[in-house]
């Protein structure tokens, strides 16, 4: 797959070239002086000089895109403007808050689209295929916060189940656990209604294939036939929108640790706006974009790696 | 546009009736509210908060003793507006791009599906939080966020239509009755992706709608005092465990039109394109 991936690779280059060059525009070349959004309009003249030589604004831009790019790929960000320590150690302290998260979300989306979509071609017309379809059109149109508060309202605030949110650390993992139950439960919910459908529909087609009948008159089982020979050929489809599901599973989490509380890169995001500390928002939405890109990036690759037809394609 | 109802199909399908009414509903709402609410909707009431359903309020009141009713009204219709601007100004990008990429081919084509690629790296809210960190949080920002994000949806969307006409024997003959490429455009291209664009605009106008209810949960989108569901469901969350039922509300509203335009969407798609009905 030499050229292939070569040309996907250049491509992903040339895109993350085009991102980082949105985010420091929009935080450098946009009207406005970020020394005076960060120290606010009744800072002194010389504090506000003394900030822009230490953010090296009086260089020109192209000069100070070029030592941030080349900063960021040594993993160095600079320095946050609220907390006073580096941008990288505030990230490498909040990300495994975040990894938690959205890995665990991620799991319990798949697993939950899997057996629903799964569960629905299965019963293809019936009652139970009704269902997830319905469930799935409410969970497509619920907002991720707003599913989040009813669960609070109902586990935290009512039954007192699970706390409402904040983290314990990960010192005592079982009570880190619960903490991580409803954020992970309100992203997967939501997410997994889109993937249902999709599993769904794809299982449908393979399901109509000759192998699969053949399958079934060689006497293997019905649940053996859908699992074990009908999935693994209904993965194609599945896979991509997966990759884009992950985008949405990574925002979701930046959003959900700010209704919960979590210490994690998407809180930190929010208070550094709220800080207006320039260097970290810059750092961390360009760290989410790479995520976003990179994501997609694997999936094309793997799509060539499962259906090997599609990679002349591409 | 036309809507091909298969002959001796009388009724209309089901998820357009539902989908209709819930858009109505909704849009009559947010129209009724420019010209009469129940209350005005940011009058307070100390006195008279969290009071319950009553016929004087509907819904009740919340911590400041605000009509609920009123609230929701008023949040219905800064809703529809930002989803309007925001879908119209990212649709005429999109489709400016995906048009003139299908009309001109050749290097642009590439840089303009490119650029349009582009949007797909940056989720609306990250968008969002860049803008506001730079600009400061305000509901224009939010707007442009979620217009931005709509430009490679209504680019591919019109660059895949138009290619299709392009191939048209009734384009063929067009340029060989001497048409330039923009008039072709104007005349034939536009007119005949009209149909995929509109139904591809009522799907957006649901995740414009979610994507401002996030973002002013977040306090990126409206600002006090403009009344937004997202910024209702923000505030009702610090009183979660005083007043429940006002965390109820605005989230069905918001369930309400997300659901009632992505269900007229789908319908609409059906209807005008029965060849890419989701097989069931």
């Amino acid at each position: 797959m030499g050229p292939f991936f070569l040309r996907r690779a250049a491509g992903l280059l040339a895109t993350l070239f085009a991102v980082s060059l949105v985010v420091f525009g929009a935080m450098n070349i946009l009207p406005g002086d970020p020394a005076l959004t960060i120290l606010g309009l009744d800072a002194p003249e010389e504090a506000l000089e003394a900030l822009r030589l230490e953010l090296g604004l009086n260089e020109p831009a192209p000069q100070r895109y070029v030592a941030w790019v080349w900063g960021a790929l040594q993993g160095d960000f600079g320095m946050s403007q609220s907390f006073g320590v580096p941008v990288s150690g505030l990230i490498a302290e909040r990300l495994p808050m975040t990894v938690a998260l959205a890995l665990s979300a991620m799991g319990a989306t798949l697993i939950l689209a899997l057996v629903m979509g799964v569960f629905a071609a299965a019963n293809h017309r019936g009652p139970g295929d009704w269902g997830v379809m319905f469930l799935s059109q409410i969970g497509v149109a619920t907002p991720a916060f707003w599913l989040s508060i009813l669960l609070v309202l109902l586990f935290a605030v009512t039954l007192r189940w699970l706390p409402p949110g904040g983290f314990p650390g990960w010192e005592d993992p079982l009570a880190a656990a619960r903490a991580l139950v409803l954020p992970t439960a309100a992203l997967a919910l939501v997410q997994s209604a889109v993937l249902a459908r999709v599993v769904r529909s794809s299982m449908l087609e393979a399901m109509r294939l000759d192998y699969a009948r053949t399958a079934r008159a060689a006497g293997f089982s019905r649940r053996r036939v859908l699992w074990r020979h009908v999935l693994p050929n209904a993965l194609v489809p599945i896979v991509t929108i997966v990759g884009m599901q992950f985008a949405g599973v990574v925002t979701g989490a930046i959003v959900i640790e700010n209704v919960f509380y979590l210490p994690g890169l998407g809180r930190l995001i929010f208070q550094s706006i709220a800080n207006r500390d320039l260097p970290t928002v810059q750092a961390l939405v360009m760290l989410f974009a790479v995520i976003v890109v990179m994501a997609n990036f694997l999936v094309d690759v793997a799509y060539a790696l499962i259906d090997p037809r599609l990679r002349g394609r591409m | 546009m036309t809507l091909a109802l298969a002959p001796g199909r009388r009724r209309l399908p089901v998820n357009f009736r539902i989908g209709a009414a819930l858009v109505a509903l909704v849009v009559g709402a947010a129209l009724l509210s420019l010209v009469w609410t129940p209350h005005p909707p940011a009058a307070m009431n100390i006195p008279g908060k969290f009071a319950p359903a009553s016929p004087e309020h509907w819904l009740g009141t919340d911590q400041l003793g605000r009509d609920l009713v009123s609230q929701l009204m008023a949040a219905a219709a800064n809703s529809m507006a930002v989803a309007l601007v925001a879908v119209l100004i990212g649709g005429s990008l999109g489709v400016l791009l995906g048009v003139s990429a299908a009309a001109l081919g050749g290097w642009w084509e590439d840089v303009a599906m490119r650029l349009a690629d582009l949007g797909f790296a940056f989720p609306a809210l990250l968008f969002a939080i860049l803008l506001a960190a730079a600009l400061g949080p305000s509901l224009t920002n939010a707007v442009l966020a979620i217009a931005f994000i709509n430009i490679p949806v209504f680019a591919r969307v019109s660059r895949a239509a138009a290619h299709q006409v392009w191939t048209q024997d009734y384009v063929m003959a067009a340029r060989a009755a001497g048409l330039g490429r923009f008039a072709i455009t104007r005349d034939h291209v536009l007119p005949n992706i009209a149909a995929p664009v509109i139904v591809q605009a009522t799907i957006e106008f649901a995740v414009a709608i979610l994507a401002e209810a996030a973002l002013s949960y977040l306090g990126l989108g409206a600002q006090p005092p403009a009344q937004s569901w997202g910024r209702m469901l923000a505030e009702a969350q610090t009183l979660i465990y005083l007043a429940p039922q006002l965390a109820i509300w605005p989230g069905l509203c918001i369930m309400a039109a997300v659901i009632g335009f992505g269900l007229l969407g789908d319908a609409l798609r059906d209807m005008t394109d029965p060849r890419l009905s989701r097989k069931r």
